[in-house]
C-alpha cells in the first residue's frame, strides 16, 4: 500500500488515471485515509453529487496481510444523504484484494459529461477505465453475474445497482463475498449515489500475481496474530454467540430490554419478536440447508453471517443482519422472516442501505401509504424503488425525505440519516452516539449497546444518564481507530474484555510497521480522525444544534419503561471536549 | 411464588424457552441459575421485567426473569 490512484472521471478527452506516492497520507488506511483526505481535499460546501466531491476508497492499515479479520474497506466522501463527511465501511473481499494490489486509496474525482457508464479494472498491470453502456440500470446480482463472464471468479467486484445510477440518497456500494455474492455493502450515507454521479458502475479488483503484504517483523506479526485469534475464539461473543446466531441474536435481547423500536418507534417491544429472533433464524437456515455460520471475507474467524434459503432450499440472500431484520421487521410491524429475507435480497440487488430503506418503509406506513404489518405492501413499495418510479425515488432517498414529502412528524433521523435498531429512550448511551457522531445516526460509530445492554466492556445503566457521555466519547474514539485498521468492529467485544487480546492487536499493528504501538497511539489516531471529521462538518455548516435527536424522543415516552431521552443538550456538547 | 423464566440462545439447549415455575420466597437470580445448571461464568445478561439485575437480586411473585449468555452483535 505505497501508492494512491486518482481517477479524474471528468478529464478532457476521457477519464484520466494518475498514480502517485502517499505524500501526506503515508501510514494511513481505512477511515483515517478517507476522512483525512475528504476533509483536506473536498470543498465543505460542495454538492455531494457534483464534480467537486471525491469518492475515496481505502483498505484498512492491515488489509491484505495474513492478519485475521482485516477485510474491512472504507469508502468516504461528502454524503448526499446527510451533507456531512461520510465513512461507510463493508466487509467482503475488496479490501484484501485492493491492499494486495498496493493501493492505499483509489480516489474517484470529477464527473464526466454525457451519459456513458464506466467500469474500472484494477490489476497488477495498472488501471483501466472502460466505457460499458451494456451495464446500464442493471442491478447487483445480474450485474455481477454478467461481469463474471468476462472477468471470472478470482476477482472481487464493487458495484452499484440501479439505485446508485439513479443517485438515490439511500444507494449503497456492494462488495462481493468470497463466493462472489454482492452482499456486503458500504450501506450508509448514499455513497452509491456518489459513485453513480461519477458514472462508475463497477470496479473489478484482480490481485492475480500479487502477494500478501509483508510485515516488517514477520515473526512477531505471526505470533501476535495467533494470540489475537486465540482471544477471539475464547471470548463468548466472538467465539460462540456470533458464529452460532449472527447479529440477529440481538432481537430477543433488545426486545426483552424494552429497547426494540416497533411500529416506527411507537413501542419499545414487539409482540411477535420471537418469530424474527436470531435463534429462530439460525434454526430455519440450518433446517433449509443454508448455513448459520459464514464469513464475509477470507481470514474471518468470527463468521457472524450465514446463508438464508427458501423453503425449497434455494438461496435467497445472506443471513439478514439484526438491523435489517428489525428495520424490515418489527419497525414495520412485520414478523415473517421470509418477507424480511426477500426485502434484504431486494436491498442488496437494487443497491440500497437496509437500515435506511426499512426505516423509510415504516415512515411511509406511518404516513398511510400502507398498513403496518402488511408484508405484500412493503414488497410493493420496494418494487417502486426497483423500477425507479417517482414514488420509488422518494422512498429511495430515505426516511427524512419521505417524511417531508408525506407530512410525517415522527421521523427517526439525525442529520437526515435513519436511526438503527435501538431506541435511545431505553438505551440512553446509544442516543448520545446517534446525536453526536459525525456520520448522522449510526450505531456502529460508538456502540454503547455493548456496555448499556450486553454488559460487555463494562456496565452502564441504559435507563440513566450517568456515564453515557464519557462512554460514547471513548467508544467513538476507539471506533474511529478500529475503522482505520481494516479490522472488523466486532473484535471490540473481545478486546474490551480481554487486555491480552487488545495487546495482541497493538502488537499486530506495531510489528507490521516495525514500530511499538500503545493504547495511547490508538486513542491519538481515533481523535485525529474524529477531529478532521468534526472540522469538515463545521465548515459544511453543522453546529451543536444538529447534534440532537428529533424532538419526539424528548416528548414521547415509550413503553415499557415510559421514559424519554433525558440527556441534556449541554451534556451532548461535551462529547468531543477531550 | 410464581416466576416466569425465559432462556435464550445456547441456554435453551437441553432446557426450555419459557416456563412458569414455583420458587420459594427469597429465591435469587443465582439460585435459579443453579437449579437450571447454568454456569455462573456463562451468565451474560440478566433481566427482571426488562431491567438489568445482578445475581443476588431476590425475585418477587409475578416477575419475568430473562437469562442470556454473553452476546453481541450490531
Amino acid at each position: 500500500m505505497d501508492k494512491i490512484a486518482r481517477i479524474d472521471m471528468g478529464a478532457a478527452g476521457g477519464p484520466k488515471v494518475t498514480v502517485g506516492d502517499l505524500g501526506e497520507y503515508a501510514g494511513l488506511g481505512g477511515r483515517a485515509m478517507t476522512s483525512l483526505m475528504v476533509a483536506a481535499e473536498v470543498h465543505p460546501l460542495a454538492h455531494p453529487l457534483g464534480a467537486e466531491n471525491k469518492l475515496v476508497i481505502s483498505p484498512g492499515m492491515l488489509s491484505g496481510t495474513t492478519g485475521s479479520m482485516t477485510g474491512r474497506l472504507s469508502v468516504g466522501c461528502k454524503s448526499p444523504l446527510t451533507g456531512t463527511i461520510k465513512e461507510s465501511n463493508a466487509g467482503g473481499q475488496a479490501a484484501q484484494v485492493l491492499a494486495r494490489l498496493g493501493y492505499a486509496a483509489v480516489v474517484l474525482e470529477g464527473k464526466p459529461e454525457g451519459d456513458d457508464l464506466y467500469k474500472i479494472v484494477i490489476n497488477k498491470d495498472g488501471i483501466q477505465v472502460i466505457v460499458d453502456n451494456s451495464l446500464k440500470l442493471m442491478d447487483n446480482y445480474p450485474l455481477v453475474a454478467k461481469l463474471r463472464e468476462e472477468y471470472g471468479d478470482k476477482v472481487a467486484y464493487m458495484t452499484i445497482g440501479s439505485a446508485g445510477e439513479r443517485k438515490l440518497l439511500a444507494a449503497s456500494i456492494a462488495c462481493t463475498d468470497p463466493e462472489l455474492r454482492p452482499t456486503r455493502h458500504c450501506g450508509r450515507g448514499g455513497v452509491g449515489a456518489v459513485m453513480g454521479a461519477k458514472r462508475v458502475k463497477a470496479i473489478i479488483l484482480d490481485d492475480a500475481g500479487m502477494k500478501m503484504r509483508p510485515p516488517k517483523d514477520p515473526e512477531k506479526y505471526r505470533d501476535a496474530n495467533r494470540k489475537f485469534v486465540e482471544g477471539l475464539r475464547k471470548h463468548p461473543v466472538t467465539g460462540e454467540g456470533l458464529p452460532a446466531y449472527g447479529t440477529n441474536v440481538l432481537t430477543n435481547v433488545l426486545n426483552e430490554a424494552g429497547g426494540y423500536p416497533a411500529y416506527n418507534f411507537k413501542s419499545g417491544q414487539f409482540a411477535e419478536s420471537a418469530n424474527l429472533s436470531g435463534e429462530t433464524q439460525a434454526a430455519l437456515e440450518i433446517q433449509r440447508g443454508g448455513s448459520a455460520t459464514h464469513g464475509c471475507h477470507r481470514g474471518c474467524v468470527i463468521q457472524c453471517s450465514g446463508i438464508y434459503n427458501d423453503k425449497d432450499g434455494n438461496y435467497v440472500t445472506k443471513q439478514p443482519e439484526y438491523e435489517t431484520v428489525w428495520s424490515h421487521g418489527g419497525h414495520c410491524g412485520i414478523s415473517n422472516l421470509d418477507t424480511v429475507a426477500k426485502l434484504d435480497y431486494m436491498d442488496d440487488n437494487i443497491g440500497v442501505d437496509t437500515i435506511e430503506m426499512g426505516v423509510t418503509i415504516g415512515v411511509a406506513m406511518d404516513a398511510g401509504l400502507a398498513e403496518f404489518g402488511d408484508d405484500a405492501a412493503a414488497i410493493r413499495l420496494m418494487e417502486e424503488v426497483e423500477k425507479g418510479t417517482p414514488l420509488g425515488r422518494v422512498l429511495g432517498s430515505g426516511a427524512a425525505i419521505t417524511g417531508k414529502v408525506f407530512g410525517v412528524e415522527r421521523v427517526p433521523v439525525v442529520k437526515d440519516q435513519a436511526l438503527p435498531a435501538y431506541d435511545p429512550r431505553a438505551v440512553q448511551g446509544i442516543g448520545v452516539t446517534y446525536a453526536t457522531t459525525t456520520q448522522g445516526a449510526d450505531h456502529t460509530a460508538g456502540y454503547a449497546i455493548a456496555t448499556n445492554i450486553l454488559k460487555v466492556g463494562g456496565d452502564v445503566d441504559p435507563l440513566k444518564t450517568e456515564g453515557q457521555i464519557e462512554l460514547s466519547r471513548n467508544l467513538q474514539i476507539a471506533t474511529a481507530a478500529i475503522d482505520s485498521t481494516g479490522m472488523c468492529l466486532f473484535i471490540a467485544f473481545a478486546i474490551m474484555d480481554q487486555p491480552e487480546t487488545f495487546q495482541a492487536l497493538l502488537d499486530m499493528l506495531g510489528s507490521f510497521h516495525g514500530i511499538t504501538m500503545t493504547g495511547d497511539d490508538v486513542v491519538a489516531l481515533g481523535k485525529k480522525v474524529l477531529s478532521a471529521e468534526r472540522d469538515f462538518n463545521t465548515r459544511a455548516g453543522f453546529t451543536k444544534h444538529h447534534d440532537r435527536l428529533p424532538r419526539f424522543f424528548y416528548n414521547e415516552p415509550i413503553a415499557p419503561h415510559n421514559q424519554t431521552f433525558m440527556m441534556k443538550d449541554e451534556e451532548l456538547d461535551e462529547v468531543f471536549n477531550w | 411464588m410464581r416466576v416466569t423464566v425465559k432462556l435464550f440462545a445456547s441456554f435453551r439447549t437441553g432446557r426450555f424457552e419459557i416456563e412458569t415455575v414455583d420458587y420459594p420466597p427469597g429465591t435469587t437470580v443465582a439460585d435459579v441459575a443453579d437449579v437450571l445448571k447454568l454456569p455462573r461464568n456463562e451468565l451474560g445478561i440478566m433481566m427482571i421485567n426488562s431491567r438489568h439485575v445482578k445475581l443476588d437480586r431476590v425475585l418477587d411473585e409475578g416477575d419475568t426473569l430473562a437469562l442470556f449468555p454473553l452476546l453481541g452483535g450490531g
